[in-house]
């Protein structure tokens, strides 16, 4: 059932409880027990919307910046990533094989922000090493959804 | 002048669904629940492959029953899927779509004018009656019933043949009715094909789409492989309509002359898309369960809407269609859909489509996203309402 509920959420986390217990079949109760137990084990970590920013007209830029950084004795990256996820402009860190150690990305108004971001707060940082900074210039496909999708039904409306 | 024109295909009913195509056509605002196809695009890599082949430069025909790589995948499917052994060198044929088997099944094995029968129960697809006729056969429909769930009895089928009786015509799980057959309707009926010494012609496009489990074929039941032609193709499990690629399996006997009229009438199956479904045999399985899963939930949402708004329902496990009875209400299949579609906008199919035994009932199908379908059903009830005030 976990499998199955997370499955559904994770395309619309917008469903009401009601109608995720008629789609999977099973009593609301259930499900709604289920919910509230991955919510509590922090399986289920937050409830977001997938916005296409660029059809409004406010500002923003995003960048993805790598960084190479010194791990620490007794604590590997944990506590450089603790740093930089603190700070709120950055919306993820990921912690990555290959070339360089730590994957950020983050949102910003202005290229400027960004630039000041990087160069005041992120290369500043004692375990740092290096930092490049990749600023988005579109986005086509966002958490699994293609952001510029017609929507159009091609098929006959009538077929037998 | 002579009239040019062959009696027999003049005389051929026009689909009955037709005329509902050319109302909808005039209301583009109609949402439609009139769709017998799915709503998903083909699996991306599926369509790559396609896409990939024609790079390639496969473009010349294949042999006449098909690749050799495809048949091979086909096989190895129908044996993990269903546990039977064909030999892809002999026994398998692939087609240009579902209805191309159908049709050279029917040709391959019918004597014209000998009047011989073939049985076809119905509601069902809409070809069966025709292509059964213009191989020269005698088409007997058997109706199928509501307390049933539209499953075909024994009873049924042996009150329907004759001597003249060959072919049992085996369309399930069932386009319009979403009626499936489980394995102990298929043993009971299969004791009467064997007693009569009939042959069955087994439609298994929508068996990857059955609900409450693992579909079985007719083909399972033992002594009956011998006497069945297998057919399923790719539109319905991997969203390939457009793509036109069926198959069917069989006894030799009967496969080669398929393969015969196949070579004559159409050389063979398009090459891009027989390269497509190789990819779709060899790793699609994941592409059909999250399709399947994705119509189970409207399904359900489905059948629980019309408990709630009291729509006389069986519940349908099998294709992406549910067959709801409208008799309280004093109208035709037809005239219901008609008024249905002009008061509320929304094009839903009359069970008659299928045969008249579809008196009384609607195809409504579930290859919609569920918005869609908590849109239509939402005018649905306001409709259905709104007839029953009329009634009081």
């Amino acid at each position: 059932m976990r499998e199955r509920i997370l499955a559904i959420i994770e395309k619309n986390s917008r469903i009401d409880m009601r109608e995720l217990a008629v789609i999977m079949g099973e009593p609301e109760i259930d499900v709604a027990n289920e919910l509230k137990k991955l919510e509590e084990e922090g399986i289920i970590c937050g409830y977001h919307t997938l916005i296409d920013w660029e059809k409004t007209n406010i500002e923003k830029v995003s960048a993805l910046i790598e960084v190479r950084v010194t791990p620490q004795r007794g604590q590997g990256f944990d506590n450089i990533a603790e740093r930089i996820y603190k700070y709120p402009e950055v919306n993820s860190v990921y912690l990555i094989s290959g070339g360089y150690d730590l994957l950020i990305t983050l949102e910003g108004r202005s290229l400027k922000e960004i630039s000041q971001f990087v160069s005041d707060k992120l290369s500043t940082l004692e375990s740092v090493l290096s930092t490049a900074t990749h600023f988005i210039l579109k986005k086509y496909k966002d958490h699994g959804t293609i952001l510029d999708k017609k929507n159009e039904d091609e098929r006959m409306k009538i077929t037998p | 002048m002579r009239d040019p024109l062959a009696k027999q295909v003049v005389e051929l009913k026009p689909s009955g669904i037709r005329k509902f195509f050319d109302l909808v056509a005039e209301m583009p605002e109609a949402i439609s629940l009139g769709v017998g196809e799915p709503d998903f695009d083909t699996p991306w890599h599926i369509r790559d492959e396609g896409i990939y082949s024609l790079e390639k430069g496969r473009t010349f025909y294949t042999s006449n029953a098909g690749l050799k790589e495809l048949k091979q995948e086909i096989c190895n499917y129908i044996k993990r899927k269903l546990d039977i052994t064909y030999n892809y060198n002999s026994d398998v044929i692939v087609t240009v779509g579902g209805s191309e088997a159908i049709d050279i099944a029917l040709r391959a094995m019918i004597n014209p004018g000998e009047g011989e029968e073939v049985l076809i129960p119905q509601p069902s697809y809409v070809s069966y009656e025709p292509c059964a006729i213009l191989a020269g056969a005698k088409p007997v429909i058997i109706e199928l019933k509501n307390e049933n769930e539209f499953r075909l009895t024994a009873k049924e089928l042996e009150d329907a043949i004759t001597d003249k009786t060959k072919i049992l015509i085996l369309p399930f799980p069932n386009n319009p009715t979403g009626a499936i057959m489980e394995r102990k309707d298929l043993e009971a009926i299969a004791e009467v094909i064997e007693k009569h010494d009939l042959f069955v012609i087994s439609d298994e496009i929508y068996s990857e789409l059955s609900y409450n489990e693992e579909h079985v074929s007719i083909a399972c039941i033992p002594g009956m492989k011998e006497r069945t032609i297998l057919i399923n193709g790719f539109s319905k499990a991997y969203a390939m309509t457009g793509w036109r690629l069926g198959y069917a399996c069989g006894p030799e006997n009967i496969i080669t002359q398929m393969v015969k009229i196949h070579q004559f009438a159409i050389m063979c199956a398009p090459t891009t898309s027989q390269y497509a479904a190789v990819e779709a045999l060899r790793n699609g399985d994941e592409d059909v369960r999250e399709m399947r899963e994705a119509y189970n939930q409207r399904r359900r949402f489905l059948m629980h809407s019309f408990k709630e708004m009291g729509l006389d329902c069986f519940e349908p496990f099998g294709a992406f269609y549910v067959f709801p009875c409208i008799k309280e209400f004093g109208m035709t299949s037809e005239e219901f859909a008609t008024r249905f579609l002009n008061e509320e906008k929304v094009a839903v199919v009359p069970g008659t489509a299928f045969g008249d035994c579809g008196e009384g009932f609607l195809r409504i199908s579930y290859a919609y996203s569920l918005e869609n379908l908590k849109v239509a059903i939402g005018r649905l009830q306001r409709f259905v309402e709104k007839l029953r005030a009329e009634k009081q």
